[in-house]
């Protein structure tokens, strides 16, 4: 044996290369984010490293495992959470109005055979799973009215889509774990002008209410002023009427004639006659 | 063609060879010649000389030539041995014919196989990382920050992750419009940024297929959950910091009940704006009530002004009027009397005296020079 391998150390090279190889596949490493079926000639024999649910992380399944070389086949299959991406769907509400709704839904493959013998790999139970996404969510969204499309978490509307979906996916093998609401929006065109023309004129609605509010306050004050002003002026003046005209008339007097400050009124020419009350003096006193 | 009769020509002349380093390998160093000029040239111009000490380094092949190729692995032997300096003539391989240097080769794969032990089984661990240890793809164990060690390359596989780096996602941009329905149907322009870190860096690895991805997709979600909830007003005024924490709350029980292993630092608002095509209006708004305003201070400066006069005439006529009280009619002579020295010296006098002139005023002039006077 040991002179063969001496006297043919190529062959014996090759030959050990192989074997090595070999061992090497009979045992492959399972990771932990994958768990596999062993098929063998096309027939499903046993499952690697199945999803548990509750199972920690490190669990007996993953690690070193063994296989039949050369007849026994590993097809891998993601055990992690994956996710479908929904294109955006215009759903319409009991209302008729229209909603574009961007959703997506994660799942898990909790059923690793199932999923072989249906769908053999991850992408297509993804293309499987998003018409019918789509169309849950339709059906779902078009039975409420268009305020509630608004907050769907709230009447539970996503979990029915959930326990929809979750229906035919067990068909695959997989689990749908949620289903969220991405974006909800108007569609472009007439919705979403409509709803910019509800928002300026509401705008503009409560531009005028505040400046009528505003002009309403400054006439109050103005008149408050005024009542006040009068107050006083009757609380001083009211004492002595017959003053009051005298002394108003000499300062109207001034004001007409000579100005009080402000502006010098036009020139005045006055022509008096010696009876005046001024030139009571002037013509002397006839004693 | 050729390739199948070079590799013929190889395999015979790997077994060629086996008769020993001092038996010419015979014509197939030139029968294999086909393919490849520029290294069989020496294949084929000499055969392989007949002491394995007097190689000359020029057989070493200089080109990708297979004939060159097809020399044993003694031919191999015989040119790493001239490579280390030809030391150990006769004396190293012993009486082992065809392996001179056997332990050469021994010292080397020693030295190659401490050295990969060295690198896999020591692993510095900085203090934001944690490494996490699969042994044969099973997750084992987490090491800490320092220096771990674990069983050697193939057994164990060590991933370090970074737990302490808070990541940035940012939702939305300043310059574009990204738009969401507000709880009154409204429209609003929102940008936002979520900051996280990996909490769990075992579950981080393991549990979701496109972690990142995931919690873009959440934060998004859970920011439209949110928004639906409260009325446009709020949300671009007192709301923001309200939106903020329910965002962070939804983010964190969505992403636990993925088993994510990441931690929500917190979320913030960048921006929270009516969008552009209503923003006019919405200025609309801001400037009526700076109208308002400016309404009721300008009625309240008329007021003061009001006021102010008002009792500054009323303090003086008080005042007047008590001197009045003492002495009536004489007060009243003066003022009358100081009022017309100060009217009548400011205008144009004319007095008519005597009786019996007729008094005759050009009317016409006077007027005359009223606007010359008011022109000068």
């Amino acid at each position: 044996m040991m002179a063969l391998i001496r006297r043919r150390p190529m062959l014996s090279g090759l030959v050990g290369l192989f074997l090595l190889f070999t061992v090497l596949g009979s045992f492959p490493i399972v990771p932990e984010t994958k768990q596999a079926v062993v098929v063998q000639f096309g027939k499903p024999m046993r499952i690697l490293n199945r999803y548990q649910p509750n199972e920690p992380i490190g669990g007996p399944g993953a690690g070193l495992s063994w296989r039949i070389p050369f007849i026994e086949n590993i097809v891998w299959i993601d055990k992690r959470v994956l996710d479908v991406d929904m294109d955006r769907q215009q759903v319409l509400s009991t209302d008729q109005l229209r909603l574009e709704v961007d959703a997506f839904a994660r799942y898990r493959i909790v059923d690793p055979l199932r999923m072989y013998i249906r769908a053999r790999s991850e992408e297509r139970v993804s293309d499987a799973l998003r018409p019918i996404l789509g169309s849950e969510l339709r059906n779902e969204l078009g039975k409420r009215p268009f305020s509630a499309l608004l907050s769907p978490e709230r009447q539970g509307v996503m979990e029915n889509v959930r326990r929809g979906l979750d229906r035919v996916a067990r068909q695959y093998g997989a689990e749908i774990i949620d289903v969220r609401i991405k974006k909800a929006d108007l569609p472009d065109g007439t919705p979403l002008q409509s709803a910019y023309d509800r928002m300026r004129t509401a705008r503009l609605q409560e531009a005028r209410s505040i400046r009528a509010q505003g002009a309403k306050q400054a006439a109050i004050i103005r008149a408050e002023a005024d009542a006040q002003a009068a107050k006083t002026y009757a609380a001083s003046f009211g004492r002595d009427p017959e003053f009051y005209e005298f002394y108003r008339a000499m300062q109207s007097y001034t004001t007409t004639f000579i100005g009080d400050g402000g502006e010098t009124p036009s020139p005045t020419t006055i022509i008096l006659s010696p009876n005046n009350d001024y030139l009571k003096e002037f013509t002397g006193r006839g004693r | 063609m050729t390739i199948l009769s070079g590799l013929g020509a190889r395999a015979r002349g790997l077994f060629n060879d086996v008769k020993g380093p001092w038996g010419p390998s015979g014509g197939d160093g030139g029968g294999g010649g086909k393919k490849g000029g520029g290294g069989s040239g020496g294949g084929d111009g000499d055969p392989p000389s007949p002491g394995p000490w007097g190689e000359p380094a020029k057989r070493r092949p200089r080109g990708p030539g297979p004939t060159s190729n097809v020399s044993s692995l003694d031919e191999f032997m015989r040119r790493s041995k001239a490579r280390f300096g030809g030391d150990g003539g006769g004396g190293l391989g012993g009486g082992f014919p065809g392996r001179p240097n056997n332990s050469i080769i021994v010292w080397g794969v020693l030295g190659f196989v401490l050295l990969w032990l060295l690198f896999t089984t020591m692993h510095r661990i900085a203090p934001e990382e944690r490494g996490v240890v699969s042994r044969f793809g099973r997750y084992s164990h987490t090491l800490g920050p320092g220096i771990g060690f674990t069983l050697p390359s193939p057994i164990d596989s060590v991933r370090k992750i970074d737990v302490e780096n808070i990541r940035n996602i940012d939702l939305g941009t300043t310059g574009t419009e990204t738009l969401m329905l507000t709880g009154d149907q409204n429209i609003i322009d929102i940008a936002y940024s979520v900051r996280w870190n990996i909490r769990d860096p075992e579950l981080y690895l393991f549990e979701l297929a496109q972690p990142d991805e995931t919690i873009r997709q959440v934060a998004e979600s859970a920011m439209r959950a949110a928004v639906s909830r409260v009325s446009l007003n709020d949300a671009i005024g007192e709301g923001r910091g309200d939106i903020e924490t329910q965002v962070a709350d939804i983010m964190r029980q969505v992403l636990d009940s993925y088993r994510a292993g990441v931690r929500i630092q917190g979320v913030a608002i960048k921006q929270a704006d009516p969008p552009n095509a209503v923003n006019d209006a919405f200025k609309e708004v801001t400037a009526a009530q700076q109208e308002a305003q400016s309404y009721v201070n300008q009625a309240r400066a008329y007021a003061l002004q009001l006021t102010a006069k008002a009792q500054g005439e009323a303090t003086s006529f008080d005042k007047v009027y008590e001197e009045y009280r003492l002495a009536p009619g004489v007060t009243r002579r003066r003022m009358y009397y100081e009022t017309m020295e100060r009217i009548l010296s400011k205008v144009d006098k004319t007095i008519v005296e005597t009786p019996g002139v007729t008094p005759y005023l050009p009317l016409p002039q006077i007027q005359k020079s009223q606007p010359r006077e008011q022109g000068q």
